[in-house]
């Protein structure tokens, strides 16, 4: 089939292969082998600590159920990236990452900075019924992690295979009577914990703001607030807004009820600055996701919720 | 039939098993674009979505994929040298073992033992033993085209052996893990360099998987099944080493917009877009090759099967170069954009010319005509009209999710939460998974023109007996 002279090197099998195995090496050996001795590709940032045991454990969960599927971990350099979900991902992060779980796709949210987002409590029910918090949400629930328990001995195993982790017999004993969805939130609460929250993006809403908004005459209005409280807040504060969850997620609160929140004081400033800035660990910030007369609509649907 | 010298019982071994394999693989795609929409259809552990989204991958790539590869070099091999393989019977302990191996593989996947590498996720026992198949592979390919009858070898086999050898390279250095048991290991590079050399495998592990072996059936079946020469032999030249020297440096354009340093991010970039060239050389010649008589395409129903699928084949590998761009890849990158981008490469073009190559040899090895032509183009409408409707549902669903996510309000502020973007896209899912039936309900009609073939060869080879 071919018009080629005989003694070319598409009649010599070895050194045609030769010559095909070199070719392909050129690209591999150029951009992606020689980068494995350069010293940019080892940075490590000064205050990242390697995962615990128990953290660890929790990673082996999220790479065997697949979560990285759906949940990215990498903060693009993007306004909107950064906006949405935190300071972008350096380099130095992942200096302890085997393997890397970048992820490839968005099905669900960015966990980069999921560390220290919702209490642990949170995840517990979210994992168990995502459709608590979000009732559309498409993430699959876990029912099975939550008698499933961690076996020691195994984790140690997976520990000293990781490397990096300086680990005490009292971190394996530790394991013991631990559940698999205790350590995946472990995991998931040192998500991003080796980088500063303050800082690009990060913008903290204050009394002046509102005030400031109201200014301007424009209001939200109780319809828009009603759809973003169903889609966003229902999960925590119940529809009603008598909370729902507040038996696990309120540990240690004194109340998740926005009905009473009047009665303690909240004036709608102090309402706008609490869902603009959120609090550490128990309940998320609003201040990039919603503009300030979406805000000023959840007041004004919470302030119909107190009246009932 | 001449079985010593064509082998023909393990060719239609591999791809009858393909076939099944591709079975599994389809069911799955269809499960997980349905829990996409329905949650409720995530069924315990084994078949929740994160377990099933690698088994249908998996499966359709190492089952469906390599199957046709196996059985359809195996094919071509004994023409292209003009004498039996070498070692038959080593091929037909390949059939077995690559059979055993799936089902291995499959159950591991299902049991949750992966190393969360993209097409690579097998543990390292399995690993195993796709390296022992490899070898056996690679042993008997070499082994026929060194004691060759015919001196020159065709273009296919540049690809064939491209193909070895560079699968054996990736396979090799991206699975090094550090065994912490039998069913767990981790990657033994990490942070960025587990990144890069993850996607330096993925991007070539598709494209030495998806891209030049179905290249290597291409120019070997489009001419003997419409009978039309090659349009150019010195094109076919220049493709070939440009595009197997270009593709080893793409990788990057996977990480675009992450913590890997630029250079290595632009490398990945910049030869993206001169891929272009030698991927459209073999397009090219593709299209002057049909070109040269149009009228195969009426009178050969083959034909248009290679049309459609070069004609993908050239829509990818534009659309391929166009993403790993900054600016674009901030836009379509972690969206269903590129799960259309996929599924225009997998179903257009791999399986397009994988079933066209088929239904070539059924037929060849049981001396007989297809059961229905009919049929056939009934398959390549559905196939065609699914894949598109596959594409472009996703395409748009990527776009509109990015566009949304990307949104402002006047002060500043994002104008939708996660939530805003994932409910927008429902309808899209649900149109995929209507897009999905579509495709299979062509796979189906092809598989049984396929077992009707065989059928009816059977018993006109009993009635000549
Ligand atoms: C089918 C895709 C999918 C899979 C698989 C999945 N998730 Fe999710 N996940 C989502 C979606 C969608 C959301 C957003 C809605 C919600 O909160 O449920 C989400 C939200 C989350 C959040 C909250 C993020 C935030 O910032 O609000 C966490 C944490 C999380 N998932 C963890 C996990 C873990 C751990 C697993 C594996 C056990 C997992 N996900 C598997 C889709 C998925
Ligand atoms: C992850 C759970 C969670 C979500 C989601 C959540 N909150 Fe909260 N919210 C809390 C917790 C916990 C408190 C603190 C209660 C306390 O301090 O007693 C709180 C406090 C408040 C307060 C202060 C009044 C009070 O009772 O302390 C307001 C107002 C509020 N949330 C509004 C919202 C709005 C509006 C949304 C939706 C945009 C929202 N929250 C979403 C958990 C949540
Ligand atoms: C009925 C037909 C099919 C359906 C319904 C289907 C469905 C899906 C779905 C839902 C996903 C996950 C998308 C996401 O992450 O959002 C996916 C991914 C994928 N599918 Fe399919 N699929 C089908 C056919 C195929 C075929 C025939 C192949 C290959 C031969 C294939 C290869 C892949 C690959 C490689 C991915 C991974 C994409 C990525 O990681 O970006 N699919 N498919
Ligand atoms: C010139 C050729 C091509 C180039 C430059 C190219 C480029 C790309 C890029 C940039 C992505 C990543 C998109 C993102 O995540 O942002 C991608 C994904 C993908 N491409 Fe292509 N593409 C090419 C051809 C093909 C072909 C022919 C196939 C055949 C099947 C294919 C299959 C895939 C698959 C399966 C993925 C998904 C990877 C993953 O995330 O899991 N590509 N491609």
């Amino acid at each position: 089939m071919s018009n080629k002279p005989d003694n070319s090197i598409y009649s010599k099998p070895l050194i045609f292969s030769v010559i095909a195995l070199v070719v392909i090496l050129i690209g591999s050996v150029i951009t992606a082998f020689y980068p494995l001795i350069r010293a940019d590709m080892h940075p490590k940032l000064d205050n990242l600590h390697p995962y615990t045991p128990f953290e660890l454990a929790g990673r082996d969960i999220y790479q065997r159920e697949g979560c990285g599927y759906c949940h990215s971990q990498n903060v693009r350099p993007l306004k909107t990236d950064v906006l949405r979900y935190g300071a972008y991902s350096q380099a130095g992060e992942s200096a302890y990452e085997r393997p890397f779980l970048w992820g490839s796709r968005r099905t669900g949210p960015d966990l980069a900075r999921a560390g220290g987002k919702y209490h642990d409590n949170w995840h517990t029910l979210h994992t168990l019924n995502p459709r608590h918090f979000s009732p559309k949400s498409n993430m699959p629930a876990y029912p099975w992690l939550e008698n499933a328990l961690l076996s020691p001995a195994a984790v140690e195993a997976n520990v000293k295979a990781y490397g990096y982790i300086n680990y005490s017999p009292a971190d394996i004993q530790f394991l013991e009577g631990k559940t698999e969805l205790a350590a995946l939130t472990a995991y998931i609460q040192s998500l991003g914990r080796g980088v500063k929250k303050e800082g690009f993006g990060y913008r903290v809403g204050t009394v002046e703001d509102y005030k400031n908004f109201l200014a301007k005459g424009v209001r939200g209005t109780v319809d828009q607030g009603q759809g973003i409280y169903t889609n966003e807040c229902a999960g925590c504060h119940g529809v009603d807004g008598k909370g729902s969850a507040q038996g696990k997620l309120s540990e240690g609160i004194s109340t998740m009820n926005l009905k009473d929140a009047r009665e303690m004081g909240y004036e709608a400033a102090d309402m706008y600055v609490q869902i603009f800035n959120g609090l550490e660990q128990l309940m998320p910030p609003y201040g990039n996701v919603l503009s300030s007369e979406q805000i000023d609509s959840l007041i004004l649907y919470i302030e119909t919720l107190e009246r009932r | 039939m001449n079985d010593t010298l064509y082998n023909n019982r393990t060719v239609e071994g591999f791809l009858l098993s393909s076939l099944v394999w591709g079975v599994f693989g389809i069911v799955f795609g269809l499960l997980i674009s349905v829990q996409l929409w329905e949650p409720a259809f995530n069924f315990g552990p084994f078949l929740s979505y994160g377990r099933l989204r690698t088994l249908h991958i998996s499966i359709l790539a190492y089952g469906l994929g390599l199957g046709v590869i196996f059985g359809l070099f195996y094919f071509m091999l004994v023409r292209l040298t003009k004498r039996g393989l070498v070692f038959p019977r080593l091929a037909r302990f390949h059939l077995w073992l690559w059979n055993i191996g799936v089902v291995v593989a499959g159950a591991s996947l299902f049991l949750g033992f992966t190393q969360s590498l993209e097409y690579a996720e097998f543990e390292w026992p399995v690993d195993i033993v796709v390296v022992i198949i490899w070898v056996i592979f690679a042993v008997n390919i070499f082994a026929s085209v060194f004691l060759r009858e015919e001196k020159q070898m065709y273009v296919s086999l540049w690809y064939m052996l491209a193909s070895v050898l560079a699968v054996a390279v990736l396979y090799l250095v991206n699975n090094i893990a550090i065994p912490a048991g039998l069913t767990k290991s981790y990657h033994i590079f990490s942070g960025i360099n587990s990144a890069n050399m993850e996607w330096w495998y993925g991007h070539n592990i598709v494209g030495f998987l998806l891209t030049t072996p179905i290249l290597a059936m291409f120019y070997y079946f489009l001419p003997v099944s419409t009978k039309l020469p090659i349009y150019s032999h010195r094109l076919s030249i220049v493709a070939f080493w440009a595009l197997v020297f270009t593709y080893l440096w793409t990788g990057a354009h996977h990480l675009v917009y992450t913590p890997l340093p630029d250079w290595i991010q632009t490398l990945g970039i910049v030869f993206s877009l001169i891929l272009i060239a030698p991927s459209w050389g073999s397009v090219i010649n593709g299209f002057f090759t049909i070109e040269s008589d149009w009228s195969k395409l009426q009178e050969n129903y083959l034909t248009k099967f290679f049309l459609a699928a070069i004609t993908f084949y050239g829509l990818q590998t534009i659309q391929g170069p166009g993403q790993s761009v900054r600016v674009i890849s901030g836009l379509v990158h972690y969206t269903d954009w590129v799960i259309g981008h996929v599924h225009m490469g997998t179903m257009g073009w791999v399986t397009m010319t994988a079933t066209a190559c088929m239904y070539y040899v059924f037929p060849k090895i049981y001396n007989t005509e297809i059961f229905s032509v009919k049929l056939a183009n009934s398959h390549f409408w559905l196939v065609f009209i699914g894949q598109l409707m596959y594409s472009f549902t996703m395409w748009i669903a990527g776009i509109q999710q990015s566009v949304m996510l990307k949104q402002l309000n006047s002060d500043g502020t994002l104008a939708n939460t996660f939530m805003d973007t994932l409910v927008a896209i429902y309808p899209f899912w649900i149109l995929r998974t209507v897009a999905g039936l579509i495709f299979t309900v062509g796979m189906v009609i092809f598989i049984l023109n396929i077992v009707l073939t065989i059928v009816k060869g059977r018993s006109l080879s009993q009635s000549r007996a």
